[in-house]
């Protein structure tokens, strides 16, 4: 602050308030549904503060699903869930780190090709070529695996540059003291990169998590069983329901347990989430 | 920038980097390339024969009145998206790099909205403007405005783009606060001592130093809202009412997978992949920019 004007500190507190409750305004009113009976929700308009079905309601979506006889139990698909944002970012950054170790580390025919192979991965997302990679995945008989699920959004250029900037920052003297020490490269590796790596890898893994959990056209097409429905597209299936009207409160519910995990993950890791944010866009 | 010392080993290079170049190839080369092929290619119904036709298949798509409407569409939804959601987070980021007091809670309460998916977004501003309980399409209808996304085009695609750009102010709001934080405050404290107003400094000063973060961030911008919006799109409106938000991401999902057109599926994605690699390499050229500055 250069200078105390009074009025503009007022103005902006009002101004990023005002943002605050317009962007919080949506899940709000989400929680508030949630809460409510179907009779209520069914109503206008509909109420602006909580109601007494909390419990009843989220108990219902985590063990019975929607409500309609068969469907998905939302513990179901949170669990996919987890397991493909888990494997996601897991898998992500134990493929890109070795190759950023390869890369950084190592001379040898062909580095630059590789190099560039992994690059040209940054440009095309999967959206753009998603017909042609379903087809993939189908004759790989990945359909309706975890594996198709996971390993086909593994292969980034983003995680591996990433590692490849911070290799290059960590000085050649503690690799020319592990290599008159006799240690293999794989010893550097575990040992020494490995360790340094640690706030770079916190970062990315908060980024892919969120990036796993969140897909949502790639779990959309290629899972057919209900047993490996993630709850990204639950939510919105079931939004897109056209039979009946739609058990607005249940539905809700169904939303903010959809959301609440990747939230969590931001609030409680906002300084890694941050700085992941801005290292991958590098 | 290249390593001094490195180790010497023949076979261990390539066995760290087999993984993700395995991946890369089947997951990545191999779909790209049988884009490109089909997209010159005529499939008939059955499936069983094809027929190599140059570029009849991009030839139809630019005669095709609805792919020139989903480009039209596309256009109009990045532009606003960009402008809209630059505008808003930069008006907050400066805002916020004002307050000392409690600023990292604002914070905190302004980035979360970049963890919430794209179709759960949709799902949850369709839920605020939805005709018969949405609280906003009530109030609308209270001061006699009649909103209906189901039936109106232009409110949909309006809807599409809220949604949108709620989901990204997190990330715009992250890089410009960043940006303005970078700015140093004894260029500030100068223009201050030299009788400029905030509003001064702000246009002669932090404007034209936050550029290379709003170039930046426009790039990212329209790239988000030309292939990062899906989800938004087909949780709110699966592209209609009619086609009035069938973008072109969405219409290359629609006309593979539902039209069962996979040459004019396969063109559409070629065309795609050159715009986004354009636009990559115009984000390069700004960061390469935003080093030097």
């Amino acid at each position: 602050m250069v200078e105390n004007r009074p009025f503009l500190t007022v103005l902006s507190h009002l101004v990023v308030l005002l943002g605050v409750i317009v962007i919080a305004f949506p899940v709000w009113m989400t929680f508030v549904a949630s809460t409510h009976s179907q009779q209520t929700m069914l109503q206008s308009p509909i109420p602006l503060l909580p109601g007494p079905h909390l419990i009843e309601n989220y108990t219902k979506v985590l063990t019975e699903g929607y409500g309609r006889v068969g469907s998905t139990p939302v513990m179901m698909t949170l669990t996919n869930s987890l397991i493909m944002a888990l494997g996601v970012a897991v898998g992500k950054i134990a493929i890109s780190i070795i190759s950023a170790f390869a890369i950084v580390y190592f001379r040898f025919p062909g580095r630059m090709y590789f190099f560039w192979a992994i690059f040209v991965t940054l440009m095309l997302p999967v959206e753009v070529r998603i017909v042609p990679t379903y087809g993939v995945v189908a004759s790989l008989g990945m359909l309706d695996s975890y594996a198709g699920l996971i390993i086909p959004l593994i292969a980034s250029a983003t995680a591996t540059f990433l590692f490849r900037q911070f290799f290059l920052s960590v000085p050649d003297e503690l690799t020319e003291a592990a290599r008159v020490d006799g240690a293999s490269p794989m010893r550097f590796f575990w040992d020494i990169l490995l360790p340094m790596s640690r706030t770079s890898i916190a970062a990315l893994f908060v980024i892919q998590f969120i990036y796993g959990w969140n897909q949502y056209l790639w779990p959309l097409l290629i899972t057919t069983k209900e047993s490996y429905y993630t709850v990204v597209m639950t939510v919105s299936r079931q939004a897109n329901v056209v039979d009946g009207v739609p058990s607005w409160n249940l539905l809700m519910a169904m939303a903010m347990l959809a959301m609440l995990p990747p939230v969590l993950v931001v609030v409680f890791m906002q300084r890694q989430f941050v700085r992941g944010l801005v290292e991958t866009e590098k | 920038m290249e390593k001094r010392v490195t180790f010497n080993e023949r076979w261990l290079p390539y066995l760290l980097l087999g993984p993700q170049i395995v991946i890369t190839l089947v997951f990545f080369f191999w779909p790209s390339g049988q884009a490109i092929y089909q997209s010159v290619l005529i499939e008939d119904v059955f499936g069983g024969n094809s027929k190599f036709v140059w570029f009849e298949n991009f030839a139809q798509l630019f005669r095709d009145n609805s792919y020139a409407h989903s480009a039209q569409i596309t256009v109009v939804f990045s532009v606003l998206v960009a402008a809209i959601g630059l505008a808003v987070s930069l008006l907050l980021a400066v805002m916020a790099d004002r307050i000392i007091r409690g600023a990292t809670a604002y914070k905190t309460f302004l980035v979360w909205p970049y963890a919430v998916a794209p179709a759960v977004a949709g799902v949850l501003w369709g839920f605020l403007f939805n005709p018969s309980v949405g609280i906003i399409a009530w109030m609308l209808q209270g001061i006699g405005i009649e909103f209906n996304y189901v039936i109106n085009g232009n409110q949909a695609l309006l809807l599409v783009v809220i949604a949108a750009v709620w989901n990204q102010i997190s990330y715009n709001f992250l890089f410009f606060l960043a940006g303005l934080q970078s700015i140093p405050k004894s260029l500030i404290e100068a223009a201050a001592i030299d009788g400029a107003g905030p509003g001064r400094r702000f246009w002669d000063i932090i404007f034209p130093l936050l550029s290379p973060v709003g170039f930046f961030l426009l790039v990212v911008n329209i790239i988000y809202a030309f292939f990062g919006t899906f989800g938004v799109v087909d949780s709110l409106t699966k592209g209609g009412p009619g086609k009035s938000t069938e973008i072109l991401v969405f219409k290359v999902f629609n006309d593979g997978f539902r039209g069962q057109d996979l040459g004019g599926s396969s063109a559409q994605s070629v065309i795609l992949m050159v715009v986004v690699i354009a636009l990559t390499f115009v984000q390069f050229r700004f960061i390469e920019r935003r080093v030097h500055y």
